[in-house]
């Protein structure tokens, strides 16, 4: 089997041992639940009732919640070998460090794929007992979108991670660079957008620039792929408001999250290539 | 080039400070060579560099014939066990020696073997987070056999374990060596490697101070022989002053023994001589240990000047 592989059967295999992936399922399939369950709660009507507004609110939660697990389930993965003694023996075997990392980021994107797979799918399965009606096959392809898209997004932090993890001295300060990764991507990149836009005061320019910008953030492009696909009115935020005129091509998007998983991935690469062991 | 290491002028520098320092070696096949310094002599860089982990900053080196730096390949014909060695604690130890076969492309086959041949067949299905420091060198030993290496490094191998565990270990090392493979063994433990040893590198401060057989080695320091003899009663004040003017010095040891210093030019006619001697009750012969040789070529680490300097 090519050691790439092998690697990432490997953490794959971990990620289930460590209980991870099936503790993110629960997380997952729960979150999702109690949204959908509770998430007309103030209109004063519980229950499976808009479709729309759930998958709304499970990406707004989802832009919080799966960047930050992608981190946490990765940020170790070559300090952590580091650190324990068992990175140079993994080096004396035959696979580059290239692969090495590649095995471990495509090991921990599989655990959480099947796991925001196997959460949501659960989910949905549950609604679609609980009330069969409310599905059709649109809201399948959004969920599908969703589930795709949450997976790349975890996909672009577990690269993040593996970039931490390559450019960092030990674990400790992994962890705390992840959760610097983490607050500056999923809330600090936004409130200074915003920032921009109100000191401007909504400039031609800026009204031009802004849709551009979101780009630069994983996250962003996340929350674009699934609330842009969404009808008005269903729950859409701030976000999508601001961003209303322009139109971004699906195509654009997914390609855009697609290359936000590779790039940190592959300066890990080249990084820990370069990296004097 | 056709010996499984050959280096000629290796260097490695990390900016200023020269890990190694033009060393120029041969290490053979079916021999089983000791890698000797002081902490900081250039081991662990040579193994690196003979790993391909790094690369040199100068000079050549020749790995079983290829140069290693980034030759994946070439490292499934290496077997190397790491000092201290540590393993994925939540791996069992079939299972981690499974995952490493697979990496190495060698025959699972072998894991079942391995296990049985380092004596850990009992403990195969127990997390390695379980076993004891011994058996987790045992185990180093057995992923470094993994895909029946031709060149085997092991690096500290007997560290954690105890006398029967280490006997295991060189009886392996010399299975080895029977089957023609070649064996580097980075150890401090000068007394316990050098019955399991062939020729030695001895590296200081990067460079290399000596290089070959133990029997080569030993002739160029031409190091005395300790002879300790046991007199007759009575005789000793006698037998001392006969030695003396015989151009032996003789020193008594507290068990009542005395002790001389045989030179090895002419050792085989001063055995002889005391063999004749009537007052000599009992004699031993101890040749030079690797320990003195090791001092005699001024191994030890450097001094405080020397490495302000």
């Amino acid at each position: 089997m090519n050691p790439i592989l092998t690697v990432a059967a490997k953490e794959f295999r971990d990620d289930f041992r460590n209980r991870w992936t099936i503790a993110l399922t629960i997380l997952f399939a729960l979150l999702a639940l109690g949204i959908a369950w509770f998430g007309s709660a103030a209109a004063g009507r519980v229950g499976f009732t808009s479709f729309d507004a759930t998958l709304a609110s499970l990406t707004t939660l989802g832009a919080f919640v799966i960047p930050l697990i992608g981190l946490l389930i990765a940020y170790g993965s070559i300090v952590g070998e580091r650190d324990d003694g068992t990175l140079l023996l993994m080096l004396s075997y035959p696979l580059s460090r290239g692969q090495l990392v590649a095995g471990k980021f495509l090991g921990h994107c599989g655990a959480l794929a099947a796991a925001t797979l196997a959460g949501f799918g659960l989910a949905v399965a549950i609604m679609q007992w609980m009330q069969p009606p409310a599905q059709t096959m649109q809201a399948w392809l959004q969920i599908g979108r969703f589930i795709l898209s949450a997976s790349l997004l975890g996909a672009s932090f577990v690269g993040l991670a593996c970039l931490i993890s390559v450019q960092t001295a030990d674990k400790s300060r992994a962890a705390g660079l992840a959760l610097v990764g983490w607050l500056v991507s999923v809330v600090l990149f936004d409130l200074a957008l915003l920032a921009l836009l109100v000191v401007s005061g909504g400039n031609p320019l800026e009204r031009a620039v802004y849709p551009y910008l979101l780009l630069f953030n994983p996250v962003d492009v996340f929350r674009l792929v699934n609330l842009t696909a969404l009808g008005d009115g269903a729950g859409n935020d701030l976000l999508t408001g601001m961003t209303a005129h322009h139109n971004y091509s699906p195509a654009l998007l997914y390609a855009l999250l697609l290359g936000w998983a590779v790039a940190p991935f592959a300066w890990a690469m080249l990084a820990f290539r370069r990296k004097e062991i | 080039m056709n010996h499984p290491i050959e280096c000629h002028a290796l260097a490695k520098r990390y900016g200023e400070l020269a890990a190694l320092d033009g060393v120029s070696a041969t290490v053979p096949r079916g021999q089983v060579i000791g890698l000797l310094g002081h902490n900081g002599a250039g081991k662990s860089t040579l193994i690196k560099l003979i790993l391909g982990l790094i690369a040199p900053s100068g000079g050549q080196l020749e790995v079983l014939g290829q140069s290693p730096w980034r030759a994946h390949a070439l490292r499934r014909r290496i077997g190397y066990l790491p000092e201290s060695a540590t393993f994925y604690g939540n791996l069992s130890g079939r299972e981690l020696l499974d995952y490493l076969a697979r990496l190495k492309q060698a025959p699972r086959t072998q894991v079942a073997t391995l296990l049985e041949r380092v004596g850990l067949a009992h403990a195969a299905d127990r997390r390695v987070g379980t076993y004891s420091k011994g058996m987790r060198q045992r185990l180093g030993l057995a992923q470094a056999l993994l895909g029946s290496p031709e060149l085997v490094l092991l690096d500290e191998p007997t560290t954690g374990l105890d006398p029967q565990a280490t006997r295991e270990l060189y009886r392996i090392v010399g299975e080895l060596r029977a089957d023609g493979r070649c064996v580097l063994v980075s150890s401090h433990l000068l007394a316990e490697l050098e019955p399991h040893i062939d020729g030695a590198l001895i590296l200081r401060q990067g460079k290399l101070l000596a290089a070959g057989s133990l029997h080569a080695l030993g002739d160029q320091a031409a190091l005395p022989a300790q002879v300790l003899l046991r007199p007759r009663e009575q005789t000793m004040p006698e037998l001392i002053a006969r030695l003396e003017t015989n151009g032996l010095s003789a020193q008594a040891r507290p068990d009542g023994r005395l002790e001389l210093q045989v030179p090895r030019a002419g050792k085989l006619r001063v055995l002889r001589e005391l063999l004749a001697d009537p007052a000599i009750v009992d004699l031993d012969v101890r040749e030079p240990t690797l320990a003195q040789l090791y001092d005699w070529l001024g191994a030890g680490p450097p001094s405080t000047a020397e490495v302000a300097a």
